[in-house]
């Protein structure tokens, strides 16, 4: 616990850098309410929402949630892995294109 | 030849990956936040992912929600949930700082961003419900479209009540001493994910059903 204390204090956060982040995650979702009322097709403002959602996820886990600061061995454990199975759980998602496209009109 | 063994067992006892060092520099309980982190991020994944597959495979996915009072509500929700991040992180550098006082200040406001965001999230099912939204059914034909925000908000919702909880009992411990820097930096970890996950509940469930004019 010592140890994690004084790993913590020599990477913590100034309070300025912590307001800008929060800054950034406010603009970026600003962003995303104008995104959301311009007439663009589904999958156009799919890819730009989940994009600028992944932005900001990003800057959660490395700033807020202090990943960034992580010896390197804990985020190539824990970020590599996620990105894996979540990707494997994308895998039945093109089968939903299919029931669209399928389906008895 | 003794002296040559123990030397050796110390050498791997310490060494990283031996079990007598933190091979991630970081203490157990929070190495299993982590862990629970990972894989509650998995359940939420698979939630958000079937509920994308179901929009997609309809073709005709209600767009109900209105500027106000669903969108602006929605975007205060995240403004709450996104301030009680900032409120945390204050916390935890507090907390390492060693004051308490601080500290205790900073979980109280995060908790209070929780509890306006559940009120908001509470008022705008109530108004959903009082149209008609029900789990199996609503006003704008696809059946699925009360099961899928119920079940996705809900458990967002149910992991926020359980955020709250758990800042009510780091504020109380923190303030007793019972409750270290390191305690309330675990605690963070599980609010900042729940924060996390609300940035993808956002615009999947709610800025992609808006109704345009």
């Amino acid at each position: 616990m010592a140890a994690n204390r004084e790993q913590h204090e020599s990477t913590m956060m100034t309070d300025r850098l912590v307001v800008s982040i929060w800054l950034g995650l406010l603009g970026l979702t600003g962003v995303e309410v104008f995104l959301a009322y311009e007439r663009l097709s589904l999958h156009l403002m799919l890819t730009l929402l989940m994009g600028i959602s992944f932005i900001k996820a990003g800057l959660i886990m490395a700033y807020f949630m202090h990943l960034r600061f992580e010896k390197r061995s804990l985020v190539l454990t824990l970020v590599p892995t996620m990105i894996i199975v979540i990707s494997l759980l994308t895998v039945f998602f093109p089968d939903s294109v299919r029931l669209l496209q399928m389906r008895p009109r | 030849m003794a002296e040559a063994s123990e030397a050796r067992i110390e050498d791997i006892s310490v060494a990283e990956w031996g079990g007598g060092s933190l091979p991630y520099s970081v203490g157990h309980k929070k190495l299993g936040m982590w862990l629970f982190i990972l894989s509650d991020s998995l359940t939420f994944s698979a939630l958000l992912i079937g509920y994308s597959y179901v929009r997609v495979a309809s073709p005709s996915w209600p767009t109900p929600f209105h500027l106000w009072p669903t969108i602006a509500m929605a975007s205060l929700m995240t403004f709450c949930l996104l301030s009680s991040s900032l409120t945390m992180v204050l916390g935890v550098n507090a907390a390492n700082r060693d004051d308490r006082r601080a500290a205790v200040r900073w979980i109280i406001f995060t908790l209070l961003g929780g509890v306006a965001f559940i009120f908001l999230h509470a008022n705008e099912w109530r108004g959903l419900i009082a149209e008609g939204v029900t789990l199996f059914q609503n006003p704008w034909g696809t059946p699925l479209f009360g099961a899928t925000f119920f079940g996705l908000t809900g458990m967002h919702m149910f992991h926020v009540a359980t955020g709250v909880l758990y800042l009510g009992v780091m504020a109380v411990g923190v303030s007793t001493r019972r409750f270290g820097p390191e305690h309330v930096e675990i605690c963070g970890l599980y609010w900042h994910f729940v924060d996390l996950v609300w940035m993808f509940i956002f615009p999947l469930v709610y800025l992609l059903s808006v109704k345009m004019h």
